[in-house]
């Protein structure tokens, strides 16, 4: 079972939240310009590292908040979470 | 070695000191004229085909651990081709025509039992779409049919059926032709026959780099060596984006851990193959009487081949709701495997921007069934450099066109 620390209710089970996967997709500015490849690459293609991985979870069975965590996919272990800001990703 | 009867009477006279080993172990050549990344059973099975009807000599099959230790070991055997649309069902039909006569060909017993797979139905939307399914199936020639809560009452005696269930069972689907087959066999056997004509499987061999010069792949960087090749197809299952990464290619697909276990042995008490997406669950009975039990994926993505603890707690309350009769059962034994999800449920079995490099991927949680169709398929987009006409949909431009192959009714928490 992970312990994970929502940055506003502090350290709580998995099953309290909900992994929103890969964070730092922005969406596209222009969306009428997009290529299809341009947006198949923004709707469905996924770095799904090895390693560290920057994502986004939501406290969905306590606060309902999203923030940032930083996991690693081998070990699971977090190394941290933080509350996300607004043009910042990480 | 032909293994027979006879191969088997002599051996017991000699005190089973006979018996060679069942594929060689060769050192890498410099040159292969292609090269297979993952020994999994799809890995094994695209090299055996290669070389058995493409006749292509010179293949060799890179294995990072031992063959058969990733998925292809780990799954819960569930083979069945009833799936929704048909450019989906028409491949796995093809995979259960291969596994209806496998074990006569690769001269191998993967013990492929067509013992029949039920999918329940708790509402009257499960219903609906089980016609649908059915309807579908049925269209494309595929054997299915809709089972009423009295049939299963009187097929599966120990189902709880009883209309006071939290979630009521109303009817299932099912496909008699469907079943298990032994997954440790289907690697070996495909390792053996791939063996004897030629292809050299080699373990512990972890691929790390795609060489590619103007535009082409010429060949992987190794932990015993470089190694050239006109063609590289990789089928790595759960590690199918580190090796896209490789190639600087990006794919759709995550990799989750999926979880299945093993019960202590029984007495023989369910003879067929209970699923439910509903519950989320769904269980078999191997032939040592072990009850084997899966569930739906991790949520979250990993690496790691291990699962979850509340993952284990659902899938057992799963168990537990469509028979109460387990409640009593110790589990000996659970593991975990990476799965590659893709977001149509559907595979990726295509070429890449890069010439001669192709990817075989996406399977996610219910390739077992596909192993011998994905490999011949693969085979057949290998060596002819497209896709055969079975696979032409599964090409990974679908996520550019949008002709997305929606499988997640019928393939969701349904391996
Ligand atoms: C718990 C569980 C239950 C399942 N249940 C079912 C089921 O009931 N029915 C069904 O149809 N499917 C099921 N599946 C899915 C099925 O197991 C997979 O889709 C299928 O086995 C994938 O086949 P494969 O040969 O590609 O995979 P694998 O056997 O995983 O083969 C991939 C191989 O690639 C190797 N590899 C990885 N990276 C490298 C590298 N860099 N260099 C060299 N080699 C590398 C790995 O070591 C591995 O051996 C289940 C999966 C799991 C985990
Ligand atoms: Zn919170």
């Amino acid at each position: 079972m992970l312990l994970i620390k929502c940055p506003w209710c502090g350290e709580r089970a998995e099953t309290e939240f909900s992994c929103g996967g890969e964070a730092g997709i922005t969406r596209p500015a222009n969306p009428d310009s997009l290529t299809d490849a341009e947006w198949a690459d923004y709707l469905f293609m996924r770095k799904n590292p090895r390693g560290a991985h920057a994502e986004l979870w939501n406290h969905s069975l306590g606060c309902r908040r999203w923030f940032g965590v930083e996991r690693d996919t081998v070990t699971y272990r977090i190394a941290k979470t933080c509350k996300l800001s607004p043009g910042k990703t990480d | 070695m032909n293994y027979s009867a006879f191969s088997l009477l002599r051996n017991a006279l000699s005190h089973n000191r006979g018996w060679r080993e069942a594929w060689r172990s060769p050192e890498p050549k410099r040159k292969y004229d292609v090269i297979i990344v993952g020994g999994g059973g799809h890995g094994l099975a695209t090299a055996y085909y290669l070389a058995k009807e493409h006749g292509v000599r010179n293949i060799a099959v890179l294995e990072k651990g031992w063959i058969g230790g990733g998925n292809t070991g780990r799954n819960t055997t569930i083979v069945r081709s009833n799936y929704l649309w048909t450019e989906a069902s028409l491949l796995y039909e093809k995979s259960m025509q291969l596994w209806e006569g496998l074990s006569q060909d690769l001269n191998y017993n993967v013990m492929f039992s067509q013992r029949g797979v039920y999918n329940l139905g708790h509402t009257l939307q499960d219903m609906r779409d089980i016609e649908r399914r059915v309807n579908a199936n049925r269209l494309n020639g595929i054997d299915a049919e809709v089972v009423s809560a009295a049939e299963l009452r009187k097929s599966i005696p120990y189902l709880n059926t009883s209309p006071e269930a939290r979630y009521p069972i109303i009817g299932a689907s099912l496909q008699r032709r469907a079943g298990v087959a032994r997954h440790d066999a289907v690697a070996w056997g495909f390792a053996r026959a791939a063996d004897k004509l030629g292809v050299d499987i080699i373990e512990q061999c972890e691929v790390t780099g795609i060489n590619r010069a103007g535009g082409r792949a010429t060949g992987v960087e190794t932990t015993r060596g470089t190694i050239e090749a006109d063609k590289i197809g990789v089928v790595v299952a759960g590690n199918a984006s580190v090796l896209a990464s490789m190639a600087e290619l990006r794919l759709p697909v995550e990799s989750h851990p999926l979880q299945a276990f093993v019960s202590e042995p029984l007495k023989p008490v369910l003879d067929t193959v209970v699923m439910s997406n509903a519950v989320h669950g769904y269980i078999s009975q191997s032939d040592k009487g072990e009850l084997v039990i899966g569930a739906g994926i991790d949520a979250y993505t990993g690496y790691g081949q291990r699962g979850s603890f509340p993952t284990i707690e659902h899938a057992m309350q799963a168990i537990l709701e469509l028979f109460p009769v387990f409640s009593r059962v110790r589990m000996l034994r659970m593991w975990g495997g990476i799965v590659d999800v893709c977001p149509d449920a559907c595979p990726i079995i295509s070429k890449t921007p890069v010439d001669g490099l192709y990817f075989n991927c996406g399977w996610g949680t219910g390739g077992f069934k596909a192993t011998p169709g994905s490999g011949w398929v693969f085979a057949h987009t290998i060596a002819e450099d497209r896709p055969h006409e079975l696979n032409e949909a599964f090409d990974l431009k679908r996520f550019e066109t949008g002709a997305l192959i929606d499988e997640h009714g019928a393939a969701a928490v349904a391996h």
